[in-house]
């Protein structure tokens, strides 16, 4: 690890200590929360009030503000989660296998609203609940990848194997999500006419977009608070028998 | 075997938990060519623990083991290590000679041949008989036969004794003296004391911590 | 060279167990033509509705035959303490592993290939499709032993991993079974299927390199 800055390094180790972490986390999540609702605001403001009906979908379009930013977020956490799993591995780090498994269940949950959004939209659109298009299908397996992850973790009682499990799972999973995705893709142009294709690139005007933005980044912030609780959870799950819960849980009894 | 005189395995500020239960902790012993370490304690005191820790299959919380003055990754640990388990690693399927030989191919030739191992377990004249066929002491004195035939410093041996009668176990306590006489060394767990009186011999206790 | 040596005596090995075992071996065979035989059950007899199933029915029954022929991959090494002596071997697991799965694809892989065309006939594929079914399974059988593989190292130490074990491998298998079925649903049709097969072989050739690693890393986790 030379090539990491001594202070950053430093930095690093002091952070991913269990008690430091969860004082930090503590002092975080209120301020975290204060700029999720402010961008959750100004982006639901935006997004269903200010932005223009759209002259071919009405006001059904509306639900991209939440679907979109859920969708992307699926992604982003499996990511994420691949991510940690390699630092999990490689720096036998305590917090990168809390952080892992915390995720996944903010993961499956945002991949099932995609979901379920992406088939309320679909009613108004093309008449039915489900269509087997390419995203909606790539979706409903990358559902499945998260549910594995999970129920893996939960199946492997001695937890320091399990998060060694889920790491390696993830980080095989996420070396597969773009060949499940093309290959999804791939299969859904070859049985299926153009008609769904228009809402894969619809051409956005600014009043609608910068809302979507905003709707984004504020899915992000309620990662970062969600992920944050999850992990305190799991820490003091992990860590029942370590002198700085046992001294934390005095304090405020 | 030219190193065997400085080979040693020390071990110094091993911790483990399990379920959240301290089994040892900061536990420092080391073992050196021509000595037998072993491990004496309750059920669940953690001596299978440590030898699996041991072995490279469980993670120690905390601590370090070297062989030869190395971090045991970075050394030729696995190379001069072998283990018999509580699992006999033999295929019941394959006759004697098929599963000696494929533990042959796993790792180098040792001391012995296969022929000359057979005859020091008293297995001479089973070669192709099927495992299954064989009695829990006769699997046990097979599994231990794999220690002859391959290249090892170090004998890490969980309970051996069991199922063996006295005439087993006096074997395996000739084959370890035999093994330690060459200037090999042993970590082995055992509820058996072993009845070797001029071994050298250090004794380990293990007692769960609460 | 050693790690040559113990890599052959490792698929010797299981070949031989697979043979003195053969009983046990057979049924994912049995269980594959079994599956193919349901569907004109379900669905009725009439020629062109199995016709255009074909390729589909084949392929996935071979997928749940592999999936439930993966357990034998590595559950009696992990029972019988096969797999610590492995582990402890000097030798690099991955490359031990890589000899396991290969045995096994000899096993239970290589005998879908016989029986594939008797089913194809059942279902009425055209004959043209005959020669891009053979190739589909010979590139894409290997592939599935290769991913099951992972899964099978995640969850041998459990007791009942079995259906943790198809929840973790079926998703990973859908790029495969997109790109086998679909070369050859298009040979059936007359198309050309380069880009499938291509795509196939690339996807072999990565998962030749790529699998044997995390499945070692994993079954150091399982034997713990």
């Amino acid at each position: 690890m030379s090539w990491i800055p001594a202070p950053v390094s430093r930095f690093f180790h002091r952070t991913s200590s269990p008690p430091h972490f969860y004082a930090l986390a503590d002092r975080f999540i209120p301020w975290l929360t204060v700029i999720f609702l402010l961008l959750l605001g100004a982006g639901l403001y935006g997004g269903l009030y200010l932005a223009p009906t759209d002259y071919q979908q009405g006001d059904s379009y509306r639900i991209i503000y939440i679907h979109v930013p859920a969708a992307w977020m699926s992604l982003f956490i499996y990511v994420m989660m691949a991510v940690m799993g390699g630092i999990a591995l490689i720096w036998r780090m305590k917090l990168a296998e809390v952080m892992l498994i915390s995720s996944a269940p903010i993961g499956a949950g945002f991949t099932f609203v995609a979901l379920v959004t992406g088939s309320l939209w679909g009613k108004p659109m093309w008449g039915t609940w489900w269509v087997w298009d390419a995203r909606l299908t790539s979706e409903l397996i990358l559902l499945f990848l998260y549910l594995g992850v999970i129920s893996l973790y939960g199946a492997i009682e001695e937890k320091r194997a399990a998060a060694r499990a889920v790491s390696i799972l993830a980080l095989v999973g996420v070396v597969n999500i773009p060949i499940i995705h093309y290959s999804v893709q791939w299969w859904n142009t070859l049985h299926q006419g153009p008609t769904v294709s228009k809402m894969d690139k619809p051409s956005i005007h600014v009043s609608m977009l910068v809302p979507l933005l905003l709707m984004a980044v504020a899915f992000k912030f309620y990662y970062l608070i969600a992920v944050l609780q999850a992990a305190k959870l799991e820490l003091l799950k992990r860590e029942t028998s370590s002198q700085w819960v046992k001294a934390l849980l005095e304090k405020q009894a | 075997m030219e190193n065997s005189q400085h080979a040693t395995l020390q071990v110094s500020e091993l911790s483990c938990f399990r379920d959240e239960r301290l089994l040892f902790s900061a536990l420092d012993f080391s073992v050196n060519a021509g000595q037998v370490l072993l491990l004496e304690g309750a059920n669940g005191s953690g001596k299978t623990s440590l030898l699996r820790i041991l072995c490279g299959f469980r993670e120690a919380d905390a601590g370090q083991i070297y062989w030869c003055g190395n971090k045991i990754s970075e050394s030729s640990y696995f190379q001069d290590m072998a283990y018999v388990g509580h699992a006999d690693g033999t295929k019941k399927e394959l006759t004697v000679l098929e599963n000696l030989n494929f533990a042959l191919a796993l790792g180098a030739p040792g001391k012995y041949s296969i022929e000359q191992a057979l005859d020091k377990v008293m297995l001479a004249g089973f070669d192709d008989n099927p495992v299954h066929t064989l009695s829990a002491g006769q699997k046990r004195r097979l599994s231990l036969a794999r220690l002859l035939i391959t290249h090892n410093l170090l004998w890490i041996l969980d309970e051996p004794f069991t199922s063996l009668d006295r005439q087993g176990i006096k074997l395996i306590e000739s084959l370890i003296a035999a093994h330690i006489e060459q200037g090999g060394m042993a970590v082995l767990t055992s509820h058996h004391d072993l009845s070797m009186a001029d071994l050298n011999l250090q004794r380990i206790h293990l007692q769960a911590c609460q | 060279m050693p790690i040559i040596q113990a890599f052959w005596a490792i698929i010797r090995r299981d070949l031989l167990l697979a043979f003195r075992r053969r009983a046990e071996m057979a049924n994912p065979l049995f269980f594959f033509v079994l599956v193919v035989t349901l569907f004109p059950l379900a669905v009725g007899a009439q020629p062109n509705l199995l016709r255009a199933m074909a390729p589909g029915v084949i392929w996935v029954s071979a997928l749940l035959a592999a999936l439930l022929s993966l357990d034998s991959l590595f559950r009696s090494d992990f029972d019988d303490g096969s797999l610590e002596q492995m582990l402890l071997s000097p030798h690099a697991l991955s490359v031990l592993v890589l000899g396991k799965i290969i045995a096994h694809w000899l096993v239970t892989g290589l005998p879908l290939l016989l029986v594939a065309p008797l089913l194809a006939v059942f279902l009425g594929l055209p004959e043209q499709a005959m020669g891009t079914l053979w190739l589909t399974l010979i590139l894409a059988t290997p592939l599935l032993s290769l991913i099951g593989a992972i899964g099978v190292a995640l969850t041998v130490g459990l007791r009942r991993g079995g259906m943790l074990l198809s929840l973790l491998v079926l998703p990973l298998y859908v790029p495969v079974l997109i790109f086998a079925s679909g070369a050859v649903d298009r040979a059936a049709s007359g198309l050309p299927v380069d880009a499938q097969l291509n795509i196939l072989t690339a996807m072999l050739l990565s998962a030749l390199v790529l699998v044997p690693l995390p499945t070692a890393a994993a079954l150091k986790m399982s034997v713990n």
